[in-house]
This record gives C-alpha cells, sequence and structure tokens, in this order.
C-alpha cells in the first residue's frame, strides 16, 4: 500500500527547512518530491540597488557556513571584469581564510552527521574541534563567521609574523583533535552498521545528475573545483579526495580526509606566503559578462555575473552546490528505509539557505 | 566503543565550557563588534552613510545629526575605513543584552562653512528611544 | 567567458543531447532579461573542468523546449526561472508551476524589470 510521508520543513535532523514528500511503501520509500522555498530571500536582485562594492557583503550572507568563499568568488569575478591584478599575499590569504572556513563547515557538518545517526557524545566532541577553528578566524579577522575580509583587489587584513606562529599552534590543536574522532568516525561498529551501504550514488548517476562536491568526490570522481588552481591552489598543490563506494560512508570519509587536507593546504599556504600589499586600489566599473566556478565545502559554486559599466551590476546569478546535490538526492531515497531518510538527507550536506538565496 | 577513549579523557579533564557570565574570555585584539563615533571629531562627510552595505547609517549634515541602527548594522567595518578623519570605531565587545531597543542617536556639531564656529550643544551619546 | 555558441529554440533539445552523449555534465541555467520581449538564457556545461556554455535568446511570449527530459537534474532551474522571469517551460520533467521559490499568492515576476503580472496570463 502506497503512502505519502511529508517530511519536514521542520525536522529535528534538519538544521534547514526543507519539505520532502516520501512516497512509502511498507516502510521502504519508492518516490520522493522536493518542496523549497521556505527561506528565499531574493539576494540575487539586490545588486539593482547596491553598487558592486556592497554586494561583497550581501554575498557572504548567501550562506553563514562558507562565506568567506562566496565573497572571494565574486571578488574574483570582478577582478576579472575589470582586470585587476590581485597581489600575491591576498590570494594566499583569501586560500587560508577559505580552507578554515571549509574547515569549520566540515567540522560542523561531521557533528550533525554524527547526530542525524544519534551519536550525540560524538556531535559535542565534533563541535568543540570546531570551536578553535572559529577562535582562530575571530583572533585574525575580527569576526566568527561572517569574516568579511575580501574586497576587490585585496583583502583587507593581515597576518603578522606572531598571529601566523599561533594560528599554527592552535591548528595542532585543531588536528589534534579530529584525529582524536577519526576511529570514531570511521571505524566504529554502529556507525558502519548505519552508514555502510546506504544511498549508493554510482558514478555515472553522480556526473549525469550533476551532482557537486564531496557528493560526486564519494562516487569516485576526481573533481574539484580547486584543481583550476584560483586563488594560491595552483601553486600550493592540490590533489582531490576520491573514494569509490558512493554510498553514505564515503562521502562521509571524503568530508573528514577533506578537513585534514584542508590543515595541510592552511600550513602549506603559510608556509609559502609571500611579502608584499594585501590589495590594489580599483577604479572604475565592472562591465561585460563573467562565468567563474569555486569549491566550497558542499562543492562547485558558480556565479555568473553581467556589468553594463554602471556601479551596479545588471545580473548576478548564483548557483550553490546544494541546489545541484537535490537531484542526486532524490535517486539515492528510493529503495531505502525510511528510518535512513534522515542520514541521507545530511549526507549531502544540505544549505538550503543557499540554495534558494 | 571507538569513543570511550575521548569519553573518558573528557570526563578526567576540566570542562571545556565557561560559566557564562560569570567568567568571560578576554576578547581578541582584533574583534570588530559595536560601532561607535566619537561625534566631536566627526566631519559629517556621509562617507560612512554611502558605503554601508546594510544601509543603516543616518547623516544629517545641516543638524549635525548622526544616527545608526544597530540591529541592521553588519559589523562588517567597511564605515569604519572608509572615516577619512578616523572618527568610528568599534569596541572588542558586543553590545549589552537590554530589555529596551537601543537605538543609536547622536548629535554632533555641524561643520560651519563660515569662520564664525557657532556653538551648539554637544554630544548625547546613546540616547535611548523606542 | 568563451566558448559561447549561440542555439535555437528548435535546436535547443537535439544539441543538448549531443553535449549529453559527449559526455558534458550540466552545471546549471543564467537566465537575463535583455528588454520588454526577450531573455537571455545561458547553458553551462562542464567536462573534466573544461567549461562550454549555449546561449539562447528567449521570446517571453513562447514557451521554451524543457530540457529535463535530457538532463533530469535541470528541471529545478527550469522551474526557478519560471519563478523569477514569468517564462514558460513546455515538458518540465516536475512542474511546481510557479510555487518553487514563491508562494501561490505572488502575482508578480520579481527579476522583470517590465512588470509583467501572472494574473494576466
Amino acid at each position: 500500500m502506497k503512502t505519502i510521508v511529508p517530511f519536514g520543513p521542520q525536522h529535528p535532523v534538519l538544521p534547514e527547512p526543507i519539505h520532502l514528500n516520501l512516497e512509502v511503501e511498507n516502510e521502504i520509500v519508492t518516490g520522493a518530491i522536493p518542496a523549497i522555498g521556505y527561506v528565499h530571500r531574493g539576494l540575487e536582485k539586490l545588486c539593482e540597488i547596491r553598487d558592486f562594492n556592497q554586494m561583497i557583503q550581501v554575498c557572504e550572507r548567501v550562506c553563514g557556513i562558507c562565506s568567506a568563499i562566496h565573497a572571494q568568488c565574486y571578488c574574483q569575478c570582478i577582478e576579472e571584469m575589470m582586470g585587476v591584478e590581485v597581489p600575491d599575499r591576498a590570494r594566499y590569504l583569501r586560500t587560508i581564510w577559505g580552507e578554515l572556513h571549509r574547515m569549520h563547515s566540515h567540522l560542523l557538518w561531521l557533528g550533525l552527521f554524527a547526530d542525524s545517526f544519534g551519536f550525540e557524545s560524538l556531535f559535542m566532541q565534533c563541535w568543540k574541534i570546531r570551536e578553535k577553528v572559529m577562535d582562530i578566524m575571530e583572533a585574525t579577522t575580527g569576526n566568527r563567521v561572517v569574516i568579511s575580509v575580501n574586497i576587490v583587489g585585496g583583502v583587507r587584513r593581515n597576518l603578522d609574523p606572531e598571529q601566523i606562529r599561533w594560528v599554527l599552534s592552535e591548528l595542532k590543536f585543531v588536528e589534534e583533535g579530529v584525529k582524536s574522532v577519526e576511529a570514531a568516525l570511521l571505524e566504529d561498529y554502529t556507525v558502519k552498521r548505519r552508514l555502510k551501504g546506504k544511498g549508493v550514488l554510482t558514478k555515472e548517476d553522480a556526473l549525469l545528475l550533476g551532482a557537486a562536491g564531496p557528493t560526486l568526490r564519494g562516487s569516485n570522481v576526481a573533481q574539484d573545483m580547486r584543481q583550476l588552481g584560483y586563488a594560491a591552489y595552483g601553486e600550493i598543490g592540490f590533489e582531490p579526495v576520491v573514494e569509490p563506494d558512493g554510498d553514505s560512508y564515503s562521502r562521509n570519509k571524503v568530508r573528514f580526509r577533506e578537513t585534514l587536507q584542508s590543515i595541510e593546504l592552511v600550513r602549506r599556504a603559510i608556509d609559502k606566503l609571500p611579502e608584499g600589499d594585501i590589495s590594489v586600489k580599483v577604479k572604475g566599473r565592472p562591465e561585460g559578462e563573467v562565468y567563474h566556478r569555486v569549491e566550497q565545502p558542499r562543492g562547485e559554486c558558480v556565479y555568473y555575473l553581467r556589468g553594463n559599466g554602471s556601479k551596479n551590476l545588471e545580473r548576478l546569478r548564483i548557483r550553490t552546490p546544494t541546489f545541484a546535490n537535490i537531484p542526486p538526492l532524490l535517486t539515492m531515497l528510493p529503495g531505502s528505509e525510511l528510518a535512513d531518510v534522515p542520514v541521507l538527507i545530511l549526507s549531502i550536506d544540505p544549505c538550503v539557505s543557499c540554495t534558494e538565496r | 566503543m571507538k569513543m570511550s577513549s575521548n569519553v573518558i579523557k573528557n570526563f578526567l579533564s576540566k570542562s571545556s565550557t565557561r560559566l557564562y557570565p560569570f567568567e568571560v574570555r578576554d576578547p581578541f585584539d582584533a574583534c570588530r563588534y559595536e560601532l561607535y563615533n566619537d561625534i566631536e571629531e566627526c566631519i559629517f562627510c556621509g562617507n560612512c552613510q554611502r558605503t554601508c552595505p546594510s544601509q543603516c547609517i543616518t547623516v544629517d549634515k545641516t543638524s549635525g545629526v548622526w544616527d545608526c541602527d544597530p540591529f541592521a548594522c553588519v559589523y562588517c567595518s567597511i564605515c569604519v575605513e572608509a572615516c577619512p578623519v578616523h572618527c568610528l570605531h568599534q569596541k572588542k565587545t558586543h553590545r549589552e543584552p537590554a530589555t529596551e531597543r537601543q537605538m543609536i542617536h547622536m548629535q554632533g556639531t555641524p561643520p560651519q562653512p563660515k569662520k564664525k564656529a557657532k556653538k551648539t550643544q554637544k554630544d548625547d551619546n546613546h540616547e535611548s528611544n523606542a | 567567458m568563451n566558448n559561447v555558441s549561440d542555439i535555437t529554440l528548435d535546436a535547443l533539445v537535439a544539441e543538448v543531447l549531443k553535449k549529453k552523449n559527449d559526455g558534458w555534465r550540466f552545471v546549471t541555467l543564467s537566465c537575463t532579461e535583455l528588454d520588454e520581449e526577450s531573455c537571455d538564457i545561458l547553458y553551462h556545461f562542464d567536462k573534466d573542468l573544461a567549461s562550454s556554455h549555449f546561449r539562447l535568446k528567449a521570446p517571453k511570449a513562447t514557451p521554451i523546449p524543457s530540457i529535463s527530459s535530457v538532463y533530469f537534474s535541470a528541471f529545478l532551474v527550469e522551474n526557478e526561472i519560471q519563478d523569477q522571469f514569468n517564462l514558460k517551460f513546455d515538458g518540465l520533467a516536475v512542474d511546481f508551476e510557479r510555487t518553487l521559490l514563491l508562494d501561490e499568492e505572488v502575482t508578480t515576476t520579481p527579476f522583470c524589470r517590465y512588470g509583467v503580472s501572472r494574473a494576466n496570463q
């Protein structure tokens, strides 16, 4: 007998509102239809009344968790339009803050994911480690989450040698912390039973449905926008993290390994941090169109900007990673048990405010 | 089971949370929270109003009023950097919780176009109104 | 932006199908309003980090063939464009009828500067 079970928009496991109509047959999900639109804010439209410098702060607020990377992407777009060469030090600093953001986003997700399969103490442990990363951001930029350091032409804050020493020593604690939860997240019997073989997304499906980020890399596709070598990634060396199985466990492992990789990338960037200016003066107004992609904690983020030479942009289009990951989610769900649905939904790391902008 | 070593470690080590508000961590030097204006030095140029991304600042040059809606402010410190006379500052701590909605309304001396500087009434910080 | 090729309404689905058979991954659509009559829709594709785009100049009055039969994942973004630009896509896999992001009561299309209301459709 077929039953429709509404899932969400308010559900204990969901940090943000998304609604799914699940078609259920004897506890087995046979189909799912999504409904979004609970937190639509129309931020893209704001580009018509805010000038292109003020839009940086708007873009940061598209997503709270990956705000620095949104601003970075937006600034890179405008710089490409106006032909601005960013100083080397600014590119490295952007990389450092971007990776710190990835670290805290992944730790947040690892905690929420643990919570989704009922592992409360692991959730607390992950968020405890995350707090160290937040401290690093507050001490180096002045704010905890929406750090607002990117401007067109560079960055607004600098790191002095003393701060760098302190950041490196704090990162050691973060690394120890992350390694201390490795056994619980990846080796634990109960965790494996909840995740292995659940929500399998094959490599072909992932490519066909346009999955992005860890969802794609968990399905054995080595694609990461950081390979494009924007900011300093081309110089510090970067290899995407890939896992072969395509199930929830793989996606979990990809994110766990990326957290450690981010720590390593921050160290490499600090190691190679060049001296010099952190920003250049920018004159003129954006004109033309530009299409730019960056890698966010959740995956590939696409910006399309069109300027007409006035101080307001004509069009700002943002395609966030969760938007791309909803169709793969819809193919993961059929065939799974109703009790696994929360885990599967969280395994794509849904960021609904991002999705709806 | 793999979590046990962490659990025991946490049980034996001291608490990782603080008894806020009795025990408060020292703020970092770089922190940027509560915005305030040294109204005596303000020249009412309106740079802060123009650059503010959330448009929370209103400057009136003729009457010398500097208004800020702290509930719209996003603490990005764009205005602080845009200020030509460096009279805008941000404190290291955020505002205390309050029972009333507090807007920032400051009355200063508007710039005098002629040499004869008229004395008007000065500063009146953080006057609360609903 | 390079690697952009123009495309017409009739050839759209066939060209997109060709892309799919060549192994391109669908990224997204970007829509911009040009004037009262037409919109500019960009189809973005990706293959091993390389990008390719189709540009379609779509008149507002005629429905656009949906590519969600080729790439299922296109249905979300096509619904979004329906919400925001008052365009109509034909043959959508899942049609939210302009309620994906907006409420049913909303009769305006937020991204159109030349106000078109849904009521007179």
